[in-house]
């Protein structure tokens, strides 16, 4: 297994620059998660590191060896599809055995390697059956299986479970982690499901528009964003942007939101005009006493807690409150939005100001 | 109320339409076995009127396409008695088997210009769609339009400069001319097909395989290959039925080494009169390898006309 770095990778497809100057690191044995909207260029920063696209700049670095622009097959690295790109013509043992042959493994081998991984997989009793009759559920096991065979210094994974039935996806996500925590493989996965990025992954890279926007576990995703565009993506519903205008100097530990003093995690940085309040519904809270105050628009009941929608006087506001607290709509109430949680940012520019709460995080993105 | 199904048919139309196909098969086979049959009649019986459709069967047409023969005096006659079954057929007329007729040779001529211009066009054609299909090739559609092109005209129109520049180049009357002028003429039909089935395979199949470790080669014949075999053997039966049965320019550009069997078959005419059974002989065993051929690949023919039209 192994570690996969990533330097100022660049690729054009003509006049389209599908992925700008990323950098990031992939650690031995970690689930990867590259996540953005579609066309974002996470696919094909996925696929140049597995070789099918050569970048146009930058390099990659598979265990310090670097790979940029060796043949997919000098790589060792697999790759799972998200039509899952079975061969037709074979039954599932010849599917699995293929990348073996490749190597010029020994047949007795091969049987008993394609044995293991079937066992492990839990597909032996369709290896030979053709391919085409399968479930996708099963059709998936033996992509994977085709995977893990040659035991390869890293797995990519496109979309892999895009094409499963809703119920079935949430049974393979887990088993697809089940396996990767068993063998502890480098694995890098593309999604643009921010559900499964956070559910499945130790790291995530955030991309938008060929960019990457951020690095990091799913918890400093979520809490910590380092942009409007991943506060916005990460969480559902999404953070709540409360424009203004203002000055915030650094240091500082509160500010101004439509005339009432806000508490912030102290600001490493300081900024003026346009800027946005960030806070996540769940850090909203509904008081009678609080100075600042919305109408409720909304209520979304959810089981054990609702969505309220506000109209407050810097725009609408989502929160999630406890489903026992009485919400009625057209009433107006005070809000308290807790002050270690709060993400200031630049409307202009979209990323977020430095302060104490997100400093060690975005100095290293 | 019956119970009405669109994909259905009901047994009424069912019934309706199966004997449909039967009359329509018995009339268009109606000439196929007239020609199957004059080849076992004898020249009498093949010229009488009313036509004679119970007759004793012989095989004089056979023997008459495949041999040469000439007239012997008597004494010959009674000198030497008939050996085998085909001498006693020939003795009737009084006559001996002074050889094998060209029929073999000008048939085998027509086995390896039908089959070697239809495998070139194939092979050719393959790897020409492929590129076209898989590799982003400048002025792609241009190329492609040109190739088209060459078919937008009878290619007999430009009988005259073939005629000409073949017999610059020394290609007139040989193997060789006629593959290349089959394949020539193939070729465009071959690309155009090609493409459209080798559009239909995923390109993940590709990748797949150069990820299991194999080069672009051996991605192409292990993978796509065996994926584009249904269009692979359909376009094949296209190219060999055209060049098999093609007449004017081997009329025109064959004339001995490399005459096929189309312009063969009715100079059996000239020989002692109007041969009847021999030249349906001959047109019977001419269309046994296009029928054959079809029939081995008839399942890949019937998949490979039908493929592409409708998106899975």
């Amino acid at each position: 297994m192994a570690q996969i770095q990533i330097k100022n990778i660049r690729k054009d497809f003509g006049d389209f620059n599908a992925v700008k100057e990323s950098t990031f690191t992939i650690e031995d044995g970690e689930f990867f998660m590259l996540l953005g909207p579609s066309g974002c260029g996470k696919t094909t920063t996925l696929r140049m590191i597995a070789g099918l696209e050569l970048p146009t700049s930058g390099e990659i670095y598979l265990d310090g060896e670097e790979i940029s622009q060796l043949p997919p097959s000098k790589r060792d690295i697999a790759f799972v599809f998200q039509m899952f790109a079975l061969y037709p013509h074979m039954n599932v043992r010849r599917n699995l055995s293929y990348p073996l042959v490749s190597q010029g493994m020994a047949r007795r081998d091969v049987k008993a390697k394609v044995e293991e991984v079937a066992g492990i997989l839990g597909i032996q009793d369709i290896l030979n059956r053709p391919v085409g009759g399968l479930s996708g559920g099963d059709r998936q096991r033996v992509a994977l299986g085709r995977a893990i065979v040659r035991d390869p210094k890293a797995f990519m994974m496109d979309e892999p479970l895009g094409a499963l039935d809703a119920e079935f996806r949430e049974h393979m996500a887990e088993e697809l982690r089940a396996l990767h925590d068993r063998m502890n493989a480098t694995t890098v996965y593309v999604t643009h499901d921010q559900l499964e990025a956070m559910q499945m992954g130790d790291k995530i890279v955030v991309m938008n528009n060929a960019v990457v926007e951020q690095f990091g576990t799913p918890q400093e995703i979520y809490d910590k964003p380092a942009t409007m565009f991943v506060a916005d993506f990460i969480g559902s519903p999404s953070m709540n942007f409360l424009h203004f205008d203002g000055t915030v100097g650094e240091g500082d530990e509160s500010v101004t939101l439509g005339g009432e003093v806000m508490r912030i995690p102290r600001t490493r940085q300081g900024a003026s005009g346009k800027l946005v309040f960030g806070v996540r519904p769940e850090h909203v809270t509904l008081s009678d006493s609080g100075t600042y105050r919305g109408e409720i628009l909304a209520s979304e009941y959810l089981g054990t807690t609702q969505i309220i929608t506000l109209d407050t006087p810097n725009g609408e506001l989502k929160a999630r409150i406890d489903s026992a607290q009485v919400a009625k709509v057209g009433e107006k109430v005070g809000l308290g939005f807790n002050p270690r949680t709060i993400t200031l940012f630049d409307a202009g520019s979209g990323h977020a100001l430095r302060s104490d709460l997100n400093n060690e995080v975005l100095a290293n993105g | 109320m019956s119970s009405f199904s669109v994909t259905e048919p009901s047994k009424r139309s069912k019934w309706f339409a199966g004997t449909l196909v039967i009359l329509y098969a018995l009339i268009t086979m109606v000439p196929l076995a007239w020609i199957m049959l004059t080849g076992f009649k004898s020249p009498a019986d093949a010229i009488s009127y009313p036509p004679k459709v119970l007759f004793e069967p012989t095989l004089e047409g056979y023997v008459n396409l495949f041999t040469t023969r000439t007239r012997q005096t008597d004494e010959f006659l009674a000198a030497n008695p008939p050996q085998t079954w085909y001498d006693r057929i020939v003795r009737e007329y009084d006559m001996v088997i002074a050889g094998p007729s060209k029929f073999g040779e000008r048939f085998l001529n027509s086995v390896i210009i039908g089959f070697g211009s239809t495998f070139l066009s194939i092979f050719l054609g393959t790897l020409a769609a492929y590129a076209f299909s898989r590799f982003k090739i400048p002025l792609a559609d241009d190329l492609l339009f040109f190739i088209l092109s060459t078919r937008m005209m009878p290619p007999i129109a430009v009988a005259i400069p073939i005629f000409l520049m073949y017999r610059q180049l020394g290609l007139s009357d040989t193997h060789l001319g006629m593959i290349l002028l089959y394949t020539g003429v193939n070729i465009s039909l071959a690309v155009w097909l090609l493409k459209g089935f080798i559009d239909e395979i995923p390109l993940e199949y590709e990748e797949a395989a150069l990820i299991d470790g194999y080069t672009r080669f051996q991605a192409f014949y292990k993978v796509v290959l065996p994926q584009a075999a249904t269009g692979i053997a359909s376009t094949a039966i296209f190219c060999l039925i055209f060049a098999w049965n093609e007449y004017a320019f081997a009329v025109l550009l064959t004339s001995g080494t490399a005459q096929t069997a189309p312009p063969f078959i009715p100079t059996i005419i000239g020989v002692g009169g109007l041969d009847w059974p021999a030249v349906a002989a001959g047109a019977t065993i001419f269309l046994l390898p296009v029928m054959i051929f079809t029939i081995l690949l008839r399942k890949h023919l019937l998949r490979g006309i039908t493929f592409g039209a409708v998106r899975k």
